[in-house]
């Protein structure tokens, strides 16, 4: 028992080490990190979070980051909620071939797929909008939303449906008020894959944007080669990136907790 | 479980298929078409077959970067599916403060955006400013991942394991969670091994959660590009040249559409060929001593 905690508070400390490191550069000048290298900071200095903060260029950043990730988490619940419910329940023609399609999207290589998306983009007037953004995720963050969900909504028994009908509730009454607070645990889990994926991800987030909805991981890439490497800045706004998925994460922390199998084991 | 027999599923799943098939598709079929012609500028475009194919299949290069391409993805998935899965193990069984700080410590890095990652493990390797850098060169190793091949996949791995396989954990741990106590106790009344325990109920329970990690894992994996951009840039050399780096260079690099999107077909039909295999195997594997 002794040993087994041991071995997670090492692994622990080892994931910890490089984050914190960036924290440590983030407090100090840009001087101070060339000249010599501690482990503590000793002349802690909030100026680049300052200029984070009051400079629009980073902070808009961050807004637009949040804006288009909100986004597309909303409407891949939406949509992925009633189809997840159809593959757990009915069998219809091709249901296990558009199962696995959904999938396959998550495996084309986004590099080349870029000029198409912009194309595409293009035609539709939604370059450089969050929208944009949003719904470009959705290619890989949907079917993987729809995976989830099916999992969660396979483990709740039929009878569940089959008693709520007999009882004389209609469809959209029991999905939204029966079955939608059964499976809130899957709801809170997809949510967080969601969030995770679409904060993460770039090459369509720098492609499909220019000013108006211009991701924060494109700003700081952007940033660092006009300004000639300022360490400080970069490791401030890098932290920075971290705390909306700390968030996030310790909102759903109990669904995770709670624990859940996924398919039809 | 018994299905209902009811077409009108089609009805529940037209909102994704659409907004997927609106992704997916065109852009899709513009790749097909650039990888059938041969392009100049807009306009200007002749139809070549299946010439970008052959000159793809034989590309020397390709097959180097492909190599390089299923070891990378061969080691991460060698590494990050058990350790995932013994860290996942050792946490706190309990409901509490202690396992909400773990787990939202272990999740951390998946939540950093893929380039910022990069930056992280430049100031952390760096050898004049980083934490990991100075200490090794300070041990008398000379340790610089943009002058050694062998140092800039060490770099790499331990970037990817660092950064991957909290996911692997967080899905085993639900999984591991979802495990009734009842079973426990029964294994308990039988005197049954820790190890039985984990091979007879924990890994069967776990099989949902892990295939989806494990397929999760090698796509991205396999189309690594943000991170070793970032660090590496695909150097030195050649030594961590991707699939997706060297695609990009094609593209991007050398505008040759005709042949980036001939490569990048061959490139999805690859990883498809490899989760279908992946995913049919687990979908029967243990099947009879599960249910």
């Amino acid at each position: 028992m002794k040993k087994r905690y041991f071995i997670l508070a090492a692994y622990l400390v080892l994931i910890m080490l490089p984050i914190y490191w960036m924290l440590n550069m983030s407090l100090r000048t840009n001087a101070d990190i060339m000249a010599r290298l501690v482990f503590i900071p000793t002349e802690i200095t909030f100026d680049n979070y300052i200029t984070i903060f009051t400079d629009s260029a980073w902070y808009s950043g961050y807004i637009n980051s949040i804006i288009y990730v909100v986004l597309n988490t909303i409407i891949c619940l939406v949509t992925a909620l009633p189809a997840a419910y159809a593959f757990s329940r009915y069998s219809f023609i091709g249901d296990k071939h558009v199962f696995f399609w959904l999938l396959t999207n998550r495996m084309a290589p986004a590099a080349v797929f870029l000029l198409p998306f912009f194309q595409l983009y293009s035609t539709f007037n939604l370059i450089d909008t969050h929208i944009a953004v949003a719904l470009a995720h959705c290619l890989f963050n949907l079917p993987l939303t729809v995976w989830i969900l099916e999992g969660f909504i396979s483990g709740v028994p039929r009878e569940i449906d089959e008693t709520a009908f007999i009882d004389g509730y209609k469809f959209p009454r029991f999905f939204f008020f029966v079955f939608i607070p059964l499976i809130r645990s899957g709801i809170g889990v997809a949510a967080f894959f969601c969030f995770m994926f679409s904060w993460v991800e770039l090459l369509f987030a720098r492609t499909l944007t220019t000013t108006a909805a211009k991701p924060i991981a494109a700003t700081m890439t952007r940033t660092v080669s006009s300004s000639g490497l300022d360490w400080g800045l970069l490791a401030a706004a890098g932290f920075l990136t971290i705390v909306p998925g700390a968030l996030v994460i310790w909102f759903v922390r109990n669904y995770l907790a709670k624990g859940f199998a996924l398919g039809r084991v | 479980m018994k299905k209902w027999q009811d077409n009108k599923g089609w009805l529940f799943i037209l909102p994704v298929f659409i907004i997927v098939a609106f992704s997916a598709i065109i852009p899709l079929m513009t790749v097909v078409n650039y990888s059938i012609q041969d392009i100049f500028g807009p306009g200007q475009r002749i139809f070549v077959g299946t010439e970008w194919f052959k000159e793809t299949l034989t590309d020397p290069r390709l097959h180097e970067a492909l190599w390089r391409q299923l070891l990378f993805s061969g080691l991460v998935l060698l590494i990050e599916m058990p350790l995932g899965i013994a860290i996942a193990l050792t946490m706190p069984t309990k409901k509490g403060l202690g396992s909400s700080v773990c787990l939202v410590l272990i999740a951390l890095p998946l939540l950093i955006p893929w380039n910022v990652i990069g930056t992280i493990w430049i100031i952390f390797t760096r050898p004049d400013i980083g934490l990991m850098g100075a200490f090794i060169n300070n041990m008398g190793i000379t340790f610089d991942h943009t002058a050694s091949g062998l140092h800039a996949w060490i770099t790499l791995m331990l970037m990817e394991v660092w950064h991957w396989t909290p996911l692997v954990i967080l899905l085993a741990y639900a999984g591991l969670r979802s495990i009734p106590e009842a079973y426990y106790q029964a294994a308990r009344i039988d005197g049954a091994s820790a190890w039985a325990i984990f091979k007879y109920i924990q890994l069967p329970k776990m099989r949902g959660v892990l295939t989806i990690a494990l397929l999760l894992r090698f796509m991205d994996s396999f189309l690594i590009y943000a991170e070793p951009f970032v660090l590496t840039g695909g150097g030195p050399g050649n030594a961590t040249t991707f699939l997706s780096i060297y695609l990009v260079k094609i593209a991007v690099g050398q505008f040759d559409l005709g042949p980036a999107g001939a490569f990048s077909l061959i490139y999805f039909l690859i990883v498809l060929l490899f989760c279908y295999l992946f995913y049919q195997v687990l979908l029967n594997v243990g099947k009879g001593e599960s249910s």
